[in-house]
């Protein structure tokens, strides 16, 4: 007995270390991996201008990862992000050339706006699929075509541009060396992972994922909670609209193409479950730095494009596979006799 | 099994010496068991004991950490579940292990479908799985998708499927835990023929009074250590339950102890479930009243129906005596009842979330302000759930999953509790949970009765009904078959009254025994089966009554 004892000390610390490695730190593990391979294969890459540049790169796709991870966490998906970006842009962008308005006002306005549109398409989102329990992946598929659609329309297929000269310095201005667009993501980072961990809504956004029957019949409201986080989706996706016009200093109704695909890969990189219940938002910003910086270093180490559209779906591809292998551990890993 | 040792069958399964070792706990230490051809072996042990992870280990889902096997005298030790099956080891899981969207035929031959130039032959595969299905008892087209069977009927399925197989070794794990007296009857036919053929059945089970039914010969863990092995024509039930506590129940249930019923708290008009009947019923505080019935007879669906969990389709509900419509779980809760679900794991926890989590999922108010979590407020009240419902666990942030079966029933409880709701329905609340936990649990409810609530316990368990229940609602059909007070507990009585929708139905009024179990002595089920056997052959009772119930 005793020596059986010793004999399963070993792969049972070698087990706990394993689920820890691909956990949030493994995630933080392979980045870091990456940053100091860069590093050394790319000269450039270990620049203050470089990671600027990187932090820039990333933003959008963080703020759009940060709504998805809400859909994500409760079983559901948005595949609309892109489209809906587009269609805030705009509907928001011309309030910004508009004359009479000071360009405080008018940048506000743009906000205001842009949230609403985002929001609104979020909630016809969440409201059909949790009405007529339709998977959410159908109805934001449609909702990927009318909005891009209804861009288009409102657009005559024409670009806004013309921004005032405060928004594009707005939009071009650091704090601290880092670009303050990416501290407004960042800000929503945070703001989300206390919303997360910290509220009653965070908790039954969780429980919601691994259990809905469970949470309903414990009094709760789940189908509100399953609109709330399209509509937080599309609150994310109207600030991105913002953000997108002060970096490019346009709003084209073709803008945000295949960006749904990019938040996606983000959150599930950090390490949640596209079955619910299993994620968090500090492994999404991780997962959005991971393929930031991965696509920046292949820059500068000089692969192609098409290598690194290559290479990036590669990572994909072994971040889901780590993570079916994660379910499998611990299901595998009873207490109970 | 009484033969002197002169020639002891060789076992045709013996495991010797078998440890495993989990992260915080140790399994299994040091256990053994050897299984005779032709005998059903009961392992018997608390929640916790070792048996599932025995039965894993068996059936190649995990590798012990120490001791060896042996199968038929050659080394046994499967890699995975393929290689049990190839060796002649079938297990039939507690968790049932079929694909819903599939046929009841492709389910029984997934693993090796008849064939014919290529492409599978449904004609073929339909006829033997026929076969199958009338061996078993079964009374449906192997054209049925499984999805739309009972619980009752996926179980029988489940023991089909081993039988086209060559089995040395079957392993059931709870059988019995969602099956009727009817289908258990049928079950327990169904495994003397499997013994007679020389495979050994090894038979878990809470429930004693089958394993002494069913049964030749037990083994007992402790702990996850080996206690015992004899024949249980040598022993009893109290003695059996010593061995497997290790102290001595003085009584099986909590001492009674009459209390003067309150106000009424809780009244059901004419409440009637989709595709159910219309009943009336109602709970006053401070007493227990008891749903006995046959699994699909409405139980459920009335209470479900009750707390909005599904849609009432007619009928009305008064709590303390006001109408009020309750039409979502939340209704209820806020109209002070509050449901635990019969599947604990599927409808009533968060496995993967800490216990302190599942504990105040409903009453999140007292746990947050302003939305906000208190996580120090919430630690303290799971704290407190687990100390005065004695939980073992290795703290409150720990995941439910990892805890056993009982432990996990009374995190639910203390998720009730802790909402503090005036009514309290409880829907088979000891099922699969072991005799130290049962008691427990029992006290908790008989204690929050004298408190001043009012408890509904629906139970398929006919003696925990009588042991703590002031009154005994008995559902047949759909309908209240009647109400039995305490002084009046009588288990042929209630199970008449259980069965009389089944045999009053006009179809079957060609019977020669219109009452048939009215000279049947209490023990006696079979004699009790009777009429429902040929009530089945119309179709009527668990067949129709449990799709209705279990699948949804």
């Amino acid at each position: 007995m005793t020596t059986s004892a010793a004999l399963t000390r070993k792969p049972r610390s070698a087990a706990l270390l394993a689920r820890q490695v691909m956990g949030e730190a493994g995630i933080g593990i392979a980045l870091l991996a990456l940053v100091v391979v860069f590093a050394v294969a790319a000269p450039k890459f270990a620049t203050s201008d470089n990671l600027t540049n990187i932090a820039t790169e990333i933003t959008l796709n963080t703020m759009l990862a940060v709504g998805m991870t809400f859909v994500i966490l409760v079983g559901g998906i948005d595949l609309s992000v892109g489209s809906v970006m587009a269609l805030s842009a705009v509907v928001a962008g011309p309030l910004l050339t508009a004359h009479g308005l000071s360009t405080p006002v008018a940048i506000l306005l743009a906000v205001l706006v842009s949230a609403l549109v985002g929001m609104g398409c979020g909630l016809v989102n969440g409201f059909v699929s949790e009405r007529w329990r339709v998977p959410s992946f159908i109805i934001t598929l449609g909702m990927l075509n009318v909005a891009r659609g209804a861009a288009l329309q409102y657009t005559n297929a024409k670009t806004v541009y013309d921004f005032p000269a405060g928004f594009s310095l707005f939009g071009t201005s650091t704090v601290l060396g880092i670009p303050t667009l990416f501290w407004i993501a960042l800000a929503m980072v945070a703001v989300g992972h206390l919303v997360l961990t910290r509220t009653v809504f965070g908790r039954l956004v969780f429980a919601i994922g691994s259990n809905e029957e469970a949470v309903r019949l414990s009094g709760h409201r789940t189908s509100i909670v399953k609109v709330a986080v399209f509509v937080i989706s599309g609150l994310t996706v109207g600030i991105a609209a913002v953000t997108y016009m002060a970096r490019l200093n346009i709003a084209s109704p073709i803008l945000g193409s295949g960006y749904e695909l990019s938040a996606i890969a983000a959150v599930v990189i950090g390490g949640a479950s596209l079955s619910g219940g299993k994620g968090s938002m500090i492994g999404t910003l991780l997962g959005a730095c991971l393929l930031g910086v991965l696509t920046n270093g292949l820059l500068l180490m000089g692969v192609s494009d098409f290598q690194r559209q290559m290479i990036t779906g590669l990572v994909i591809m072994v971040a889901v596979v780590v993570d079916y292998y994660r379910g499998r551990l611990a299901a595998r890993l009873p207490v109970e006799a | 099994m009484n033969t002197p040792d002169t020639s002891p069958p060789a076992p045709v399964l013996a495991a010797v010496g078998i440890s495993k070792h989990f992260p915080g706990v140790q399994a299994l230490d040091d256990v053994r068991l050897e299984l005779l051809p032709g005998e059903v072996h009961a392992l018997l042990g608390e929640n916790g004991a070792g048996k599932s992870t025995l039965v894993r280990i068996l059936a190649g889902i995990q590798q012990p950490d120490g001791g060896g096997m042996t199968l038929g005298g050659e080394p046994y030790r499967p890699a995975d579940t393929a290689a049990a099956i190839r060796a002649g080891v079938q297990v039939v899981h507690q968790e049932l292990n079929l694909l819903p969207n599939l046929t009841v035929a492709e389910n029984l031959f997934l693993q090796n479908f008849p064939r014919r130039f290529g492409l599978v032959d449904r004609r073929e595969l339909n006829r033997r799985a026929a076969e199958l299905l009338a061996e078993v008892g079964l009374d449906i087209s192997p054209r049925t998708k499984v999805e739309r069977l009972g619980i009752a009927q996926m179980q029988l399925l489940e023991i089909a499927r081993t039988l086209w197989q060559d089995c040395r070794v079957l392993v059931m794990d709870e059988p019995t835990a969602t099956l009727t007296p009817r289908e258990t009857e049928r079950l327990f036919t169904l495994l003397r023929r499997i013994t007679a053929r020389g495979t050994a059945v090894l038979y878990i089970s809470h429930h004693l009074e089958e394993v002494f039914e069913i049964g030749d010969r037990m083994t007992v863990f402790r702990n996850g250590r080996y206690v015992t092995t004899r024949d249980l024509a040598d022993t009893d039930t109290a003695e059996v339950i010593r061995l497997m506590v290790g102290r001595d129940l003085q009584h099986e249930y909590p001492p009674y102890l009459p209390g003067e019923p309150g106000p009424e708290l809780l009244r059901a008009e004419g409440l009637q479930p989709q595709d159910g009947q219309p009943v009336s019923f109602a709970l006053r505080a401070g007493e227990v009243v008891g749903v006995a019935g046959l699994v699909g007879s409405g139980r459920t669906e009335t209470v479900r129906a009750l707390f909005g969990a599904d849609r009432a389709v007619g009928g009305k509900v008064l709590v303390k005596g006001v109408p009020a419509r309750l039409r979502t779980p939340r209704d209820a809760v806020r109209h002070g009842i509050s449901l635990l679900t019969e599947d604990r794991k599927s409808q009533g926890l968060v496995l993967d979330m800490p216990l302190a989590a599942n504990v105040t999922l409903t009453a999140t108010h007292k746990v947050s302000w302003g939305g906000l979590l208190r996580r120090a407020e919430e630690n303290r009240l799971a704290q407190h759930a687990v100390d005065s419902l004695a939980v073992r666990t290795p703290g409150v942030r720990h995941p439910v999953r990892t805890l056993s079966g009982g432990n996990q029933q009374k995190v639910v409880l203390g998720r009730w509790l802790l909402a503090d709701t005036d009514v309290l329905m409880v829907d088979e609340p000891t099922r699969g949970i072991d005799v130290g936990a049962r008691y427990e649990i029992h006290q908790q409810l008989v204690d929050l009765a004298r408190a001043g609530k009012a408890l509904l316990v629906v139970s398929s368990d006919l003696p925990e009904l009588m042991g703590i229940c002031d009154r005994i609602l008995v559902f047949s059909r759909g309908r209240i078959a009647g109400e039995v007070p305490r002084e009046e507990f009588d288990s042929s009585h209630i199970l008449t009254l259980a069965y009389s929708g089944y045999v009053s139905a006009p179809a079957s009024a060609t019977l020669s025994s219109t009452d048939p179990a009215a000279d049947a002595s209490p023990a006696d089920a079979s004699a009790a089966e009777r009429p429902t056997a040929e009530a089945s052959a119309t179709g009527t009772p668990a067949d129709a009554t449990s799709t209705n119930g279990d699948t949804r």
